[in-house]
């Protein structure tokens, strides 16, 4: 089958939906692909490497093919090209456009939405959203930086201290957390706070602090989206804002519902209590906002000089990166259609993953899809609460306890010991210590030979025996012999099959 | 003469005690470990000769025939099983060997306290020493040490070979049974200290036999790790408390080497477990009732076949293989050994992961891999390798189980809850080898069979490696 890949018509658009690697990699799944002239230019290839590798170079045609690879959704003329029976992938946002599900119905096509991937781990290699995400998160940081009036990171120089930049993140999903991600490495103290204290730990290890509030959380979401919180919990988080926007340089929102407007967080108070040159960047602008103020599309000075971004491009502002990645995520869906790498298209509605992404199917409507569990062990797990364990808090002073114990016990005891024993047990707990020490050195995989090499030295018994043989007495002799010889069992086995393991262990 | 030559054993035995610690030193790195086992060989070698030297010069040269045969009859029955084993039966040959430890300080500590009765001269030395009661002592616990590790080892060897159950023997009042045996023998040891004669000894003997027996026959198989290295360090205890009885300095620090190395792996095969050493000891996994048994619903698993997985291997950049006792069962070493050679060959990344408790001996799984010619620098530890299943195309997982489940992490309850597991699931596929669905030794049902990402490929691991590898090369070429 052929691929088409046109050029995208919506004003702005950088991306697109094929690089010359991912043609490659969906020409090896059998695969012929048509790319429209200069489809790829705002994002740095051009036509000459579309067909090194390997694609067909075309104009109009490319709306023949019987897949059609987009970014965005089709416009009008782009939907009166479609013909009945033809497959249109792009971002479709079914939820917010049921005009745009009915015309493609209407058109008699097959159409799958790659912003609708169920979030669950198996699909996540197609999911546009968490890929687009991560890098709009990124760019979000590098358009504040580049508005931000001073520096992220705090130095120390000859001309005066500089201080670090303070960076507030609401929402930490796949954006928010690369919006921690690059804030952190350019330097500045970022915190980052999100409804679902589940997130916590990622933050976390992203290097920000996590910031909480003191109520219910909304607890681990079935979707695995944020869902809509309890008046209670926005109160608190209000305050939680309010108190932020007076300390922070940055603040970046990327808190999304799915198919609902995007919840107001930020105030006009709150913008309003942050300091001259401080800047706002909304990465949900596009549905309405997070932050009182921001418009779609552009930059807003307020008038206490407050800059707030509200770019719903983001993603395309780093063209050829989000076009690659787009590209990928498509091949990963190609891969889940084509199992057997025959270049056919085979649509699995019983697959909870295709399922989920289509919205159409030969012009049958079949949105929305039945709701995905996203974790295979079902949340009707706390039908039974278990009883935490409760953790052990280990006293750090612990071992100088035990260590002074032990000594203070064995001082007690050694008066009454008599004079020649004591030599002994200085050997003894010496030799001990040393044990311990070399032991733990030993390499896991040589704890087999260690072990024979342990059985042979505890042979050494045999010197005990031996000593014994010889007084005359004889069940002394008798007894001594057996012990002489089942040592010697363990000095000559042990050592020997030590060395037989020890020559099989080799280097690559 | 008659000076010196104590003075020189006793030097000599200084000698054997570093050469002794060099060899364990030796043994803490591949590249430097058959050095450390020629160390040993020479450290046994000086001592052995010194106190045979020792022994000629007090009793004469009669005793060198009863030496000289002891030892032709030890060396000859210890070669021959050292060159005839198994590597999969390694940890039999070592329960043996650590109960002829076991035995000879048995042995060793009642020739002692016979000395002592037989000749006055040595009682005297004793007395002016004012020893007398602490050597009772020695005595006392050298048997006791020897006679546990004897039984104890015997006991392991049995269940390692198949010669008696592997599940845990559950006595009522199991607990109460040990707590008297220590105990009494306690009492018997206040008996014998005071007025030192056979009876206490006799009984005590008996009575440490049969704790033995019923501290190792009271332990599940799958323990096995942590009881061989619990039994390796008792026969170095024996071994010191025989110095102690002995006054014989070399016994005392190899037998603490000893203990301390058997102490620190059962430590080391504990935390593997995440269990306590008290509660392995005390015996079977979960008898206390803690077994959550409600069949929980995880959904279908998917089978694969032979030949489906030599296509995803072929075209796989990196594999981690996670061997399991299963491995040793089937003895499947060698064609995973092969498997591994073709797959490197074609170019992809191909690694163990070797849980610490995996197969039923530390270490265990290493041996097998390397008598199969699997180079060591591929075969890491879990702590190594763990960070690396989400970079991985595929793991195969062969004859593991419970050392690769997932509901270690994420199922609060569960019997294996806390221990550290090995995290197959995150890589992008996962093939299970196994025989059945039936559990495995913790008795815990695997989520990770039900995983997405899971398939399933029944039958024994050796035949369907073995079909594995004849399913390579055409999928290689093509």
């Amino acid at each position: 089958m052929r691929i088409g890949v046109p050029r995208e018509s919506k004003p702005g658009e950088t991306r697109a939906a094929a690089t010359p690697k991912t043609v490659e990699q969906i020409t090896k799944l059998g695969y012929d692909v048509l790319v429209e002239s200069g489809a790829g230019v705002a994002s740095s290839f051009d036509d000459d490497a579309f067909r090194a590798a390997g694609a067909d170079v075309v104009g109009e045609e490319v709306w023949g093919a019987e897949i059609i690879f987009k970014i965005n959704a089709p416009d009008e003329a782009e939907l009166a090209r479609l013909q009945a029976g033809q497959t249109i992938v792009s971002l479709l946002a079914p939820a917010l456009s049921p005009g745009l599900v009915e015309a493609l119905a209407a058109r008699g096509v097959t159409a799958l939405a790659m912003d609708a991937v169920p979030r669950i781990s198996r699909a996540q290699s197609l999911d546009v959203l968490s890929s687009m995400a991560n890098i709009a998160g990124y760019r979000a940081v590098i358009e504040a930086a580049n508005e931000f009036g001073s520096l992220f990171t705090g130095q120390v120089t000859a001309a005066g201290k500089v201080p670090p930049a303070k960076v507030l993140v609401v929402g930490a999903g796949v954006a928010g957390l690369a919006a921690i991600g690059t804030a952190n490495s350019l330097g500045a103290i970022v915190r980052a706070f999100d409804a679902r204290s589940e997130v916590g730990e990622q933050v976390e290890s992203m290097g920000a602090e996590f910031l909480r509030i003191d109520v219910e959380d909304t607890g681990p979401s079935a979707t695995g989206y944020a869902t809509e919180t309890t008046e209670d919990f926005n109160a608190k988080a209000a305050a939680m804002y309010a108190e932020q926007a007076k300390d922070v340089d940055i603040i970046v929102t990327t808190a999304l519902i799915p198919g609902r407007p995007a919840p107001r967080l930020i105030t006009e108070e709150m913008v309003a209590s942050m300091k001259n040159g401080s800047v706002v960047v909304d990465m949900a602008a596009s549905n309405g906002g997070n932050v009182a103020g921001s418009v779609a599309d552009e930059k807003v000075v307020t008038d206490n000089g407050v800059t707030i971004l509200g770019y719903t491009d983001l993603p395309g502002r780093l063209p050829t990166q989000a076009s690659q990645l787009y590209g990928t995520n498509l091949v990963n869906l190609l891969k889940l259609v084509t199992p057997e790498k025959d270049g056919q298209f085979v649509l699995d509605l019983d697959d909870a993953v295709q399922r989920g992404m289509t919205v159409v199917k030969e012009g049958e409507v079949l949105w929305p899809p039945p709701p995905v569990q996203v974790s295979a062990a079902p949340a009707a797990a706390p039908a039974a609460p278990v009883e935490p364990k409760p953790v052990k808090v280990k006293d750090p002073n612990r071992k100088f306890w035990i260590v002074g114990a032990g000594a203070a016990a064995f001082l007690a005891i050694a008066p009454f010991l008599p004079e020649a024993f004591l030599p002994q047990v200085t050997v003894f707990a010496l030799a001990i210590v040393i044990g311990y020490y070399v032991i733990g050195n030993v390499h896991h995989a040589l704890h087999t030979p260690l072990m024979s090499e342990t059985n042979a030295i505890s042979g050494v018994i045999v010197v005990g025996a031996l000593l014994q043989l010889g007084t005359g007495n004889a069940l002394i002799t008798v007894l001594a012999f057996i012990a002489v010889l089942i040592a010697s069992i363990n000095v000559f086995g042990g050592f020997l099959v030590t060395y037989r393991m020890l020559n099989m262990f080799r280097k690559a | 003469m008659e000076l010196t030559t104590p003075t020189l054993v006793t030097a000599a035995y200084l000698v054997t005690a570093l050469l002794f610690i060099l060899a364990f030193a030796g043994l803490s790195k591949h590249e430097t470990a058959k050095h450390g086992n020629y160390f040993g060989i020479a450290g046994i070698t000086v001592a052995i000769t010194s106190t045979i030297g020792l022994a000629i010069n007090r009793d004469g040269w009669d005793v060198l025939v009863f030496i000289v045969a002891a030892m032709l009859v030890g060396a000859a029955i210890g070669i021959w099983r050292a060159r005839s084993v198994e590597m999969t039966g390694m940890p039999e040959l070592i329960a043996l060997l650590h109960s002829f430890v076991g035995a000879a300080a048995v042995l060793v500590a009642y020739n002692s306290f016979f000395e002592a009765e037989e000749f006055p001269e040595v009682k005297a030395l004793y007395e002016s020493l004012g020893t007398e009661g602490i050597h009772n002592g020695e005595v006392f616990l050298g048997v006791f040490i020897g006679a546990v590790t004897l039984t104890g080892s015997i006991v392991a060897f049995l269940k390692l070979s198949a010669k008696m159950k592997s599940a845990p023997l559950v006595l009522p009042a199991r607990h109460w049974l040990n707590l008297a045996a220590v105990v009494v023998s306690l009492g018997l040891m206040a008996w014998f200290v005071v007025d030192p004669n056979l009876v206490p000894l006799a009984i005590m003997t008996a009575i440490a036999l049969a704790f033995g027996w019923h501290l190792v026959a009271s332990i599940g198989g799958g323990d096995m790790p942590v009881v061989i290295s619990m039994l390796n360090s008792y026969s170095g205890w024996a071994a010191a408390a025989t110095g102690f009885l002995l006054s014989n300095n070399l016994l005392i620090v190899a037998g603490a080497l000893v203990g301390s190395s058997g102490a620190y792996l059962s430590y080391i095969m504990c935390i593997g477990m995440n269990r306590s050493f008290i509660s392995v000891i005390a015996g079977g996994f979960g008898t206390d009732g803690q077994i959550a048994g409600e069949a929980k619903d995880y959904g279908e698993h998917r089978e694969i076949t032979a030949e489906e997985v030599a296509n995803l291997l072929s075209e796989a950049s990196s594999v981690i293989i996670t061997p399991g006792y299963g491995m040793a069962v089937a003895q499947a070493q060698y064609p995973v050994a092969e498997l591994t050679r073709r797959l490197r060959e074609n170019g992809a990344e191909v690694r163990f992961g070797i849980h610490p408790v995996a197969g039923r001996l530390p270490g265990h799984m290493n041996v097998l891999l390397a008598e199969a010619k699997v180079p060591y620098d591929v075969v890491l530890e879990m702590d190594e390798i763990n960070d690396d299943f989400p970079d991985t195309d595929v793991v195969l997982v062969i004859g593991a189980n419970d050392t690769v489940n997932p509901a270690a992490i994420d199922e609060p309850g569960s019997p294996i809850e806390g221990m550290p597991v090995l995290h197959v699931w995150e890589s992008k596929d996962v093939i299970v080898f196994k025989r059945s669905m039936a559990t495995g030794y913790a008795g815990v049902q695997n989520p990770l069979f039900f995983k997405d990402n899971t398939q399933m490929l029944f039958g024994d691991a050796k035949e369907r490696v073995d079909d594995i590898v004849a399913a390579l090369p055409s999928k290689v070429s093509a």
